[in-house]
């Protein structure tokens, strides 16, 4: 590198989607396939390493390479092949699930697996094999995942199915991008007779009768949720989803048409929602918490059934764009647990007591049922997962991170996993814990035939399985 | 590096690379050039304790790895990677600043503290040869770190830059011509880098010494009225810092001493022998 080099002008600042981490980097944005390997070359010759980023919707550093070249995948987003009559669709890596279903949707189709935000991108779906609230029926993204194409940091591009290349097809779906980089993806998506879906919402009293009704109830849905008030242990909600089947919706054509989904930009027809977040702030303590979670509570008191589109359904984290921002200027980090459904309740139970006599309640937290699945660095397990957002502030952190350990802790002794999108503070001699030495030796090896000069890396590559 | 080892066990760093910043571990990654003694290490021990991840960039290897070993040391974990470098050989600065970076994880700071001071040795001498030293560590040297970092911040629009200047960059004296040039040049240099990227999110705090109790000011010709510790001027640096200022006399005493000597006139200043 010289002073005038132009990959100093790459030099960016970016962050993870909770806005608690900042990593500068420099930021290349491959156009197409072959500008990927000449980023590995590139890299190799000035020292530095290369991670790839797509929407930047990860909760932890699986998006971040502080220091070091990002390939900002965006603009990398054609949908290559779309065949209605089959449902099979081809794409670059950078194209989002909001793309995706909106592409479709108006042919009758849906993505089998989606996230909770629509602007993750393939890419990133892959590399942390995401779930929906279908984990429980659909699997991971990865299971629907008929074919992809990568290079690999040695120039070589190899297509992998669960056929072709088997172990780099386990290995690189949940490889957190670390082996390759994806360059096309074939998925097959899901065949719908509406818009619509049906969601059934009931409320729950205690966490025992929350996860028990998860567990009999799961069976008999598309789609299961719960919203747990972690305040007071115990108060939540479940929602279960249904798809509508053939004749259920009187006029599906116009219910799959974009105009039916849209999630709506003002809120009561007035305000423009991308400042809703500024309002938000101050609900974002303790007692303003208390207050939005009891609301919550009482309004689902009564079981009720209604319809609504597809995305109003899932993609939740988008209706109050930017909400993340309104937990103010430490950001927030998600604390996600798997554990299995005989030791679910009493870990969780133990967990939230510990947190609420520390005086730092979680204010959201989402109970999913999960079932195991293949793929190598899985984080599924027979049983539930709670998700609990906390926010982050300089009085708070290091009270914080005491809570976490003993999290982990718990955890671990519980049987539990966890999910490389979300927690922040895994150290490696966790992740060792719960993906076990064989697991490890397995992805250092694949990782040492793919990648020889180890050019993949990123923060939380670093944190969990650097050297 | 052994004793960096033993540090490694009582936290989340691998041996000889820094802590991972995670959100509820954060830390700022800073540069010192000239980080060795003085205000520099003072300042390097106040940024760590702070949360600062340092590189430590100096002249002398011994004296470097000393103190990156101390502050180690007392914050319990790998917070200062230390780098040997003479400020003079700008051919080096592109190649290490990319690897500082990367073994930083990234770069928020850069203060650049290097400087040298070598008197002609009285007010009838001249030399050359000192003359040009102190352009080539002062001037050249903070040029050939702050460009590419400069470049750096521009396009992050993030980034904050902190030059020590000096009190005597404010007027051209009897006493060291050379060393008065070569602080008047960086303070203009940081002024217009400052009027180049303050619209760009980039903070660029001038710091003008007076006399600090360091090394240095054994070069001082005369008295030293007012002479501080290291430690003093670096707790003041840092609250600039803080407060992302633009220029600082520390003590402040000495905006108002420099503004009068700025506003003495010419025929009177010429009589005068500091």
């Amino acid at each position: 590198m010289n002073t005038s080099d132009p990959l100093l002008n790459t030099f960016t600042t970016l962050e993870n989607f909770g806005h608690s981490l900042k990593a500068p980097s420099y930021r290349i944005q491959p156009q197409k396939a072959d500008e990927i390997y000449e980023a590995f070359q590139l890299a190799k010759k000035q020292g530095l390493t290369v991670s790839t980023r797509g929407g930047g919707r990860s909760y932890n550093d699986a998006a971040l390479n502080g220091g070091g070249i990002i390939l900002d995948m965006s603009a990398m987003n054609q949908i290559v092949e779309w065949d209605p009559a089959t449902g099979v669709v081809r794409c670059e890596p950078g194209v989002t699930l909001q793309k995706l279903w909106e592409k479709v949707l108006p042919d009758g189709w849906w993505p089998p697996v989606v996230s909770g935000t629509m602007f993750t991108t393939l890419g990133g779906c892959l590399s942390a094999n995401i779930h929906g609230k279908n984990n429980f029926r659909m699997g991971p993204i990865g299971e629907h995942v008929i074919e992809f194409t990568a290079v690999l940091p040695t120039g070589a591009e190899v297509t992998c199915s669960p056929k072709k290349n088997g172990d780099l097809f386990y290995s690189m779906i949940s490889g957190l991008g670390m082996l390759g980089v994806f360059t096309s993806i074939t998925l097959q998506m899901k065949k719908m007779y509406s818009g619509l879906i049906e969601v059934h919402a009931w409320p729950t009293h205690t966490m025992k009768e929350h996860l028990s009704l998860i567990e009999q109830n799961a069976p008999g849905y598309d789609y299961i949720v719960g919203w747990l008030d972690t305040m007071t242990v115990g108060h939540g909600q479940i929602h279960a989803a249904n798809y509508l089947h053939e004749g259920d919706d009187p006029n599906p054509q116009k219910t799959m048409q974009l105009e039916s989904q849209n999630l709506p930009s003002r809120l009561f027809g007035v305000m423009p929602k991308s400042l809703l977040h500024y309002f938000m702030t101050p609900f974002v303590n303790n007692l303003g918490w208390w207050g939005v979670n009891t609301a919550k509570y009482i309004a689902s008191l009564r079981k009720h059934t209604f319809r609504q589109p597809h995305a109003a359904f899932h993609f939740l984290l988008d209706y109050v764009p930017d909400w993340e921002r309104a937990v103010g200027p430490g950001g927030l980090i998600q604390y996600q647990s798997f554990l299995p459904k005989e030791t679910a309740l009493q870990a969780w139970t133990e967990m939230l007591t510990l947190a609420k006599k520390q005086g730092y309640p979680s204010y959201l937290g989402v109970t999913k049922r999960h079932r195991p699945d293949k793929f190598l660095l899985t984080h599924a397990v027979d049983g539930f997962s709670l998700a609990l957002d906390f926010k982050v502030t300089n009085r708070n952190r290091a009270t914080l991170h005491k809570i976490l350990q003993e999290y982990d802790r718990i955890v671990i002794a519980n049987g539990g996993r966890f999910y490389f999108a979300k927690n922040s503070e895994t150290s490696a001699e966790t992740a060792r814990a719960f993906l076990g030495e064989e697991t490890i030796v397995k992805y250092k090896k694949l990782k040492k035939r793919c990648d020889p000069n180890n050019l993949l890396e990123s923060d939380l590559y670093r944190r969990v399985f650097g050297e | 590096m052994s004793k960096s080892a033993k540090i490694h066990d009582q936290s989340n760093s691998k041996p000889g690379k820094p802590a991972f910043a995670t959100p509820l571990h954060p830390h700022r990654r800073g540069i010192i050039v000239g980080a060795s003694d003085g205000i520099g290490a003072a300042l390097a021990h106040k940024l760590a304790k702070e949360g600062y991840t340092l590189a430590l960039v100096a002249r002398r290897g011994d004296k470097l790895n000393e103190l990156s070993n101390e502050i180690n040391s007392i914050m319990g974990e790998i917070r200062t990677l230390p780098y040997t470098h003479d400020v003079s050989n700008y051919d080096e600065v592109p190649a290490l600043l990319s690897k500082i970076v990367a073994n930083l994880g990234g770069l928020d700071t850069l203060v650049f503290m290097a400087g040298v001071n070598y008197p002609p040795g009285g007010m009838d001498k001249y030399n050359f040869e000192n003359d040009r030293k102190m352009i080539e560590v002062n001037l050249l040297g903070a040029m050939a770190w702050l460009s590419p970092v400069a470049t750096m911040f521009h396009s992050a629009k993030a980034g904050q830059i902190v030059g020590i200047s000096s009190v005597a960059g404010d007027r051209g004296r009897v006493g060291n011509p050379g060393y008065n040039t070569s602080k008047a040049a960086l303070t203009t240099y940081l002024e217009a880098l400052r009027n180049r990227l303050t619209r760009h999110g980039v903070n660029v705090l001038t710091v003008k010494p007076g006399f600090v109790n360091t090394e240095m000011v054994k070069a001082a010709q005369g008295g030293t009225p007012l002479i501080i510790e290291p430690e003093q001027a670096a707790n003041e640096i840092y609250k600039a810092m803080k407060n992302r200022k633009q220029v600082i006399y520390t003590p402040s005493i000495w905006r108002w001493i420099m503004l009068a000597i700025q506003h003495v006139p010419s025929f009177i200043f010429r009589r005068l022998s500091f």
